[in-house]
């Protein structure tokens, strides 16, 4: 069945579309991340223009993490503190990324530069968990018990100063890394059209040292607010959003995360860090390709005078 | 832009039933008249692209020349004009990027032609540059006339071929059928991505080879209803717009969980 989206300007199968968010809304159920890092390549690679596919990505993204939050909410596994103060950095991120994204349109370099970051990004978190992953796995498999964070174990981010209490978190740190990673995120999101869940909950567990439990919860708190500013500032300032492609996407989401969640609790964390690496990887190793390979057509037309 | 160009398009029907009976007078110069059975199209959800016919006639047409086979006809139905911009990737480093560019002014953003033959075959090609008749013989103005003319042709012939590739320039050879000495139907195609805004039928009548009249009509491609809402919504009031958008993803998101529950 063919649907015409209003803003995105062409028209597509509703079935593909549906199909598309219920399997990124199962794997983000079962890994506990937006799915935006899949949804604005898979848009892309569906023939969306990319600056569409990025704002719709961030409207989708909402309501994969609202739905996530209000479970962790439920179970209580979500810090409000810590997520304040990522949310404040990701305000200014996400602010100045919609500024850096209208110029880079304006000089016709967006596409790159969209997939150079995807390819950076998901290539160093991906290679990085996957080492981590699998060291783990090959530790618990010959016996010897997990190696513990010990809580004194400090790094060069636990002396910076302004320190601050997260009591859900058991956290004592300084903001500057936690405002810091919220800007960083926030302007991933504007630019990507992701949450940033990918490299927030890796960030948040290797260095500030957050509890595992409370990590995912946070990350979908702040993830929330970040891609409704986010959302908000593409709607106004490019018109890029398209609600009925953001909806059908959400619609078959929605859905398939709760499938996606139950399948994840039947697997170990490192099972599942693994699986979500090898995901990670093989979305960068795709668009790597495509930046390296000839693309079948030299030339392309956009319309002149976007501001 | 005056005379047959300003001719009404709902007017059009009641004129090609009105064909005067030819009161043979020497000499009987041809003319060419076209009709659109509607002044505007709507796109609806669903459109996937769609033939859109055109009917015309030819007034005072020689029996002997028309007996021959020697009229020929040209359907342009040619969209709105918009600026673009036609870019080239090269390599640097291994990677494709986005160098050399050039800006086009009014390139008709759609241009479907149907002819009664191909269209090397009706005339010169010097004529079709003459009239600017053609996918391949429309001029494109580049917005930088300084750039010298082997990048300048370079970069039209590039526009052309994307266009064609996207199906916005399309070609109908023997699309226009003569259904009596006068009358003919033009079969035009409309690609699925078809732009919104005032397109304009043209006919070019051609008479052994020789350019002989034009006429042309107006039609409105418009989106229906509902997907024209949205957009003017989206443009009009977009902070409203961004904050429904908002609303809906979370209302998505809570209902999705009030269904699926599994905890």
């Amino acid at each position: 069945m063919g649907i015409y989206l209003p803003i995105a300007e062409i028209s597509v199968n509703v079935f593909v579309l549906l199909a598309m968010g219920a399997a990124v809304g199962f794997l983000s159920g079962m890994f506990g991340v937006g799915g935006g890092f899949l949804i604005t390549p898979l848009l892309i690679f569906y023939n969306i223009p990319p600056a569409i596919a990025v704002a719709t990505g961030a409207n989708q993204v909402i309501a994969s993490s609202f739905s996530g939050a209000l479970s962790h909410f439920k179970r209580g596994t979500l810090d409000f503190k810590l997520g304040g103060v990522l949310l404040a950095g990701g305000i200014v991120g996400s602010t100045a990324g919609i500024f850096v994204f209208a110029l880079l349109r304006r000089l016709g370099q967006l596409d790159l530069f969209i997939s150079l970051l995807y390819v950076v990004l998901l290539g160093t978190v991906g290679g990085l968990m996957l080492v981590e992953s699998v060291n783990a796995l090959r530790a618990s498999r010959s016996g010897a018990a997990p190696v513990l964070k010990k809580s004194g174990q400090h790094n060069w981010i636990h002396r910076l100063p302004f320190k601050m209490r997260f009591r859900a978190s058991k956290l004592f740190v300084s903001v500057i890394p936690v405002l810091g990673l919220g800007a960083g995120i926030g302007f991933l999101s504007s630019i990507m059209g992701v949450g940033g869940g990918f490299i927030m909950v890796p960030a948040l567990i290797y260095l500030l040292k957050v509890p595992t439990n409370v990590v995912i919860g946070t990350s979908l708190f702040q993830i929330i607010f970040t891609s409704a500013y986010t959302t908000l500032v593409h709607a106004t300032t490019n018109q890029t959003v398209d609600v009925i492609l953001a909806f059908l996407l959400m619609a078959g989401g929605v859905a398939g995360a709760q499938y996606g969640a139950k399948a994840g609790q039947r697997l170990r964390g490192e099972q599942l860090r693994a699986l979500l690496a090898m995901l990670v990887l093989a979305v960068a190793i795709r668009l790597a390709v495509d930046l390296f390979v000839t693309p079948p057509n030299l030339y392309s037309l956009s319309a002149a005078g976007l501001n | 832009m005056a005379g047959p160009r300003a001719f009404a398009a709902a007017a059009s029907l009641s004129m090609l039933f009105a064909i005067s009976p030819a009161t043979a007078q020497a000499p009987p110069t041809e003319s060419i008249q076209i009709g659109l059975s509607t002044d505007a199209i709507s796109i609806t959800a669903g459109f996937s692209g769609a033939d859109l016919t055109i009917f015309g006639s030819l007034e005072n047409p020689d029996p002997l020349i028309a007996r021959q086979g020697r009229y020929d006809v040209v359907v342009v139905l040619e969209g709105p004009p918009r600026p673009v911009v036609v870019r080239r990737k090269d390599r640097v480093l291994g990677v494709w990027i986005n160098l050399d560019s050039e800006t086009f002014e009014n390139v008709p953003v759609s241009y479907s032609v149907a002819t009664t033959r191909p269209l090397q075959d009706i005339a010169e090609p010097a004529k079709y540059k003459q009239l600017s008749l053609g996918a391949q013989n429309l001029y494109l103005k580049p917005a930088d006339e300084t750039d010298s003319p082997a990048t300048i042709q370079e970069f039209t012939a590039a526009l052309r071929e994307r266009k064609a590739a996207t199906g916005l320039y399309s070609e109908n050879v023997g699309g226009v059928q003569f259904l009596s000495q006068n009358l003919f139907r033009a079969t035009v195609r409309l690609a699925p991505n078809v732009p919104v805004g005032t397109h304009k039928a043209r006919a070019f009548l051609f008479k052994s080879g020789m350019f002989v009249k034009e006429s042309s009509a107006q039609l409105e491609i418009r989106k229906s209803g509902f997907e024209q809402s949205v957009f003017r919504v989206a443009h009009d009031y977009s902070f409203l717009y961004g904050v429904f958008a908002i609303s809906l993803a979370m209302l998505t998101g809570w209902l999705g969980r009030i269904i699926f529950r599994k905890d």
